[in-house]
């Protein structure tokens, strides 16, 4: 069977594909979301704590004998805990500026982190193996699925609805959505809001880290893995539409399935299909798709 | 604080004077082939600041404006023939069309929003770039002849080459600063300072963001076209984004909103970036990146605001 | 009287100077000759080429004099390109016209390299380029001053694709990095391969650079073609060989890296890119003389050198040696010295330059070893044929370059 003279078999896959890698952008951006939600500020440095993540987690191996399963606990606590050192002593000082300084400032950060993991394991990366338990594939008819791709995309959506679960059902949440609309009144009614802004980087930057992780044993544990990436990312979070929290995950993962898609039918046009959608987005809904105008 | 405002603005035409001079003997004290780098940022630079320093918008894309104009400026010249000027004219025109297409899809956002949006695009304007064969693509469109001016001129010789790039310099540096004491430019300020004001009082707030938006297009486009000649080649790091963080870096550095801080942060950045790369080899980035953090955090008003802020206490006392 | 006597002495000594510092330059300029190294010393080729080449060029220059003992000092000066055209063009002309710099070396990716070749041309000294990639070098851009050194795409494309062709690979499919340096990897392949019998299937165009290549590689599959032949570079070729044995592509359908070092094989290891063939011009392990100087190497860097960093020392000792032997630094009177004198040192047997500027040498056609195999560190490839000179190069008779009179 063909759909536009492309073999049904091969679409399937390259959904499936599409998914795969729309759960990373879902994990990425919905660390953006959040930490734009509650702080304001574009964290430009996701990219970087992201390519960290996996670093943790290789170092972790390689040097430490720690395994998978523990480094995608050990990195985002790891990154996270440096997000928090960096929220307290420099994102702090910006939050009464303009928001653009966050940006200019995640952008430093971000050169910095990539300038120095560039000097310390050069530029060609380092090999990441699957763990044991993941390795191989199952044939889906269609497609031959390894295992640990799968492991991706069940990992990602767990974390991804979890938070969301987080956010908008338990108290914690209502306290971090309070927060973010009104941060006088929440800090009135006895809670401390400077933590919860700190505790929400942390998590945001352990969200990118997670995704680090769960990318290392697929790409090139590489310095510079995550600063085209990041890129994608941000138009993913303006297509959702800013701070929205479902939407950023659904937008990831749409948006994984488009380029799956476009990799099919035009597969040159596959890496700026992304920014392409984002433009026709703003010009009818300027929101973007779940944003509050 | 009214009297000192009022002390640098008699100061400023001495200043200027004393600047432009400055710029006619440069080449006979230093390297003129350096200079002309500088000049070329540095009019990259003050484009932008035209729009985040007056306007307040912050366009992360800004390199697709150089990058783009670099490039038809060095088609028109290696491909068509056409004489240097008219080159450059080419390419500010082009940078001005494309800083329309930029300027009518972003303007409608704000603040993180607008400079996201520029980026995306500015993404776009690279891929055409990196794909289409009449770039170059990854090699760069290489060769391009820096001819003869008004057919006449040989700009092979770098000391004609350099007042040309000059000339280019004070005629954009002249439009931003008309711009900026225009009633135009005091409206820009009065946007930035406060927009749902500015509505209220009849301006059309669009028209006035993307008039501004076309016209840093155009001279972030025109410093783009000077540099291919210079350099005699266009290739893909003046449209990829690293370049759109790294005028950002300059301007910051320089001095917000302040007329002479782009040249001096565009300046000190061109000189870093030759003088590490025979030193520091792969810190460079980190280097970048620490000025970056360290101007955020603690000079936020750049070297020419801080030096302006020193000025102004010493005033006082 | 005393004032003009005063000046008149040192109008003489002026004079004098000039006289002098003219006859010097007829020999060497200042009796020195300085190396400039132009590279990658922080961006994607750092590895391949970067600190290892500076290295290489301190041990050409340190053998140099050891050897031929000269009359004049050698020197050497480094810079980070960044791999931006624009810093490599600034730092050229400066280290040209100011600092005295009598060639400028490595020059690691294709933009820097064309526009430091034009410079070279214009202020008429040397280029010696053992980083950069692409044919327009000694094609289309070719000039009389620049040397392509240690490879280009035409001969690893080339090398690879034939051979792996006459070994039974007849179906093929490629994945091509869409930007004009991929197309034309693929495009030399695709001769190659049909000239040897076999066949093109199809081939995806991938977006530069990408991540993730599991949809690209699933159409490889798709397609059914023995071989993958892999028409990009960098971090891109990595990702791809890495995915491909994630979802079971290889070993069932062969990879062929058109564009592949060392240090790729040696980033991604050998459980993934085992069996996979490539062409490289240097290999450290492939007799004594290549072991001892790769062991000189490993010592300092920590790493193996690639073909890269080999190709640097072979070319800048080549290039001093041609000075000594001319009695110049004079960019014509070297380069006609160069070209007249065969290359025999570890890295080249019987090399030599060609009127287009390309250095045409042996190739070696490698396969890297399944991870039982290897014994030692580094120890990465099978060498499985040599290329000899005349046929691993693009033929003169299809040059594009001026120079060429046919």
């Amino acid at each position: 069977m063909e759909i536009f003279g492309v073999p049904s078999a091969l679409l399937g896959s390259q959904l499936l594909v599409g998914l795969i890698n729309g759960s990373f952008y879902a994990v990425l951006s919905l660390g953006l979301a959040i930490i734009f939600g509650l702080l304001n500020i574009i964290n430009f440095a996701h990219g970087a704590q992201y390519m960290m993540g996996a670093f943790v987690a290789w170092i972790a191996l390689t040097k430490f004998g720690i395994n998978y399963w523990a480094a995608l606990l050990l990195s985002p606590v790891v990154i996270g805990a440096l997000g928090v050192v960096l929220e307290r002593t420099m994102l702090r000082r910006l939050y009464k500026l303009d928001h653009l300084y966050g940006l200019l400032l995640t952008f430093g950060l971000a050169l910095i982190f990539e300038g120095f993991f560039r000097d310390q394991y050069g530029i060609s990366g380092q090999p990441y193996e699957v763990p044991e338990l993941l390795q191989g594939g199952v044939s889906l008819g269609f497609m031959f699925l390894p295992i640990y791709r799968g492991w991706v995309v069940v990992a990602a959506l767990v974390v991804c609805f979890g938070t969301w679960f987080m956010i908008e059902k338990t108290k914690l949440g209502a306290y971090l959505r309070a927060g973010t609309e009104n941060p006088q009144i929440v800090q009135a009614l006895g809670i401390n809001v400077p933590l919860l802004i700190t505790f929400t980087y942390g998590y945001g930057v352990a969200l990118a880290a997670f995704a680090g992780v769960l990318a290392a044993p697929i790409y090139q544990v590489n310095p510079l893995m995550g600063s085209n990436l990041i890129i994608v990312v941000f138009a993913v979070v303006v297509i959702g539409g800013m701070g929205s929290i479902m939407g950023s995950i659904l937008t990831g993962l749409g948006l994984g399935l488009i380029e799956g898609l476009t990799r099919v039918f035009y597969p040159e046009g596959s890496a700026v299909v992304v920014f392409f959608i984002m433009v026709i987005v703003l010009l009818v809904r300027p929101a973007g798709l779940f944003g509050r105008a | 604080m009214t009297n000192n405002d009022s002390m640098f603005a008699r100061a400023m035409p001495a200043l200027m004077t004393g600047l432009f001079v400055l710029g006619l003997v440069a080449p006979f004290m230093m390297y003129p082939t350096f200079l002309m780098k500088m000049l070329c940022f540095g009019l990259f630079a003050c484009a932008f600041n035209l729009l985040l320093g007056f306007a307040g918008l912050l366009s992360f894309g800004h390199a697709a404006f150089l990058g783009s104009a670099g490039y038809i400026c060095g088609m028109l010249v290696r491909d068509l023939g056409v004489t240097p000027e008219l080159g450059i004219l080419g390419g500010t025109l082009a940078a001005g069309a494309l800083g329309w297409v930029f300027g009518v899809l972003a303007i409608r956002r704000t603040g993180i929003y607008f400079a996201m949006i520029t980026l995306a695009l500015s993404q776009m304007v690279y891929f055409i770039v990196l794909q289409w064969k009449a770039t170059g693509g990854e090699d760069g469109l290489q060769g391009v002849p820096r001819g003869h001016l008004f057919g006449v001129i040989d700009l092979s010789n770098n000391l004609a080459m350099y007042y040309l790039v000059f000339a280019v310099f004070c005629i954009g540096f002249f439009i931003i600063h008309r711009a900026i004491h225009s009633p135009f430019g005091e409206i820009l300020k009065a946007i930035r300072e406060n927009e749902p004001r500015a509505v209220s009082l009849g301006y059309d707030v669009a028209k006035f963001k993307l008039l501004a938006f076309v016209i840093s297009a155009s001279l972030a486009g025109m410093a783009g076209a000077t540099k291919t000649l210079v350099f005699q080649l266009a290739s893909l790091t003046d449209v990829h984004w690293h370049m759109s963080g790294e005028v950002v870096l300059m301007t910051l550095l320089g001095g917000l909103g302040t007329i002479f801080g782009p040249l001096v942060g565009a300046s000190v950045i061109v000189a870093l970036q030759s003088e590490l790369a025979d030193k520091v080899g792969s810190w460079v980035t980190v280097i970048m990146g620490v000025i970056f953090v360290l101007c955020v955090l603690l000079f936020r008003r750049g070297i020419v605001g801080e030096l302006q802020a020193l000025i102004r206490r010493s005033g006082v006392n | 009287m005393k004032h003009i006597n005063r000046k008149l002495t040192a109008l003489a000594c002026a004079t004098a100077f000039a006289t002098l510092s003219g006859a010097a330059n007829a020999q060497i300029s200042g009796n020195t000759v300085k190396v400039g190294v132009l590279t990658d010393m922080s961006g994607t080729y750092s590895d391949l080429a970067g600190s290892g080449a500076v290295l290489a060029t301190q041990m050409a220059i340190d053998d140099f004099i050891a050897e031929a003992k000269p009359a004049f000092k050698v020197e050497m000066v480094s810079a980070d390109h960044q791999n931006k055209a624009d810093i490599a063009s600034t730092k050229a002309r400066e280290w040209f016209e100011r600092e005295g710099v009598d060639t400028a070396t490595e020059l690691v990716t294709t933009s820097t390299a064309l526009a430091v070749m034009k410079i070279a041309k214009e202020m008429n000294r040397v280029a010696l380029m053992s980083g950069p990639a692409s044919t327009p070098i000694t094609n289309e851009q070719c000039n009389d001053v620049s040397v392509h050194y240690t490879y280009d795409t035409y001969a690893l494309a080339n090398g690879t694709a034939k051979a792996v062709t006459q070994q039974g690979g007849k179906t093929w499919f490629f994945l091509t990095a869409d930007y004009a340096f991929g197309q034309a990897l693929e495009k030399d392949s695709t001769a190659v391969v049909t000239a040897n019998g076999g066949k093109v299937l199809g081939s995806v165009r991938h977006p530069f650079p990408a991540s993730d290549f599991s949809s690209f590689l699933l159409q490889a599959q798709a397609s059914g073609a023995q071989i993958i032949g892999l028409a990009n570079a960098g971090a891109d070729t990595t990702n791809a060989i890495k995915q491909a044995a994630e979802f079971g592509i290889t070993p069932k359908q062969a990879l062929a890296g058109l564009l592949m070092f060392i240090s790729d094989v040696h980033a991604i290891g050998l459980k993934s890119t085992q069996g996979m063939y490539l062409t490289t011009g240097f290999y450290w392990d492939l007799n004594d003389a290549t072991r001892a100087w790769s062991k000189r190497f490993f010592d300092k860097q920590k790493r193996m050198p690639t073909m890269v960093q080999a190709g640097q020392y072979s070319s800048v000792l080549h290039y001093l040696r041609a000075v000594k032997a001319a009695g110049t630094d004079d960019a014509a009177k070297v380069m006609a010295q160069m070209k007249k004198t065969p290359i025999n040192d570890f890295f080249a047997k019987n090399g030599r330059i060609r009127e287009d500027g390309r250095m045409v040498h042996d190739m070696y056609l490698a396969q890297v070893k399944k991870p039982a195999e290897s014994k030692y560190p580094w120890d990465y490839y099978h060498i499985r044929q040599v290329i000899p000179a005349d046929e691993a190069f693009q033929p003169l008779s299809q040059s594009r370059c001026a120079l060429v009179k046919k």
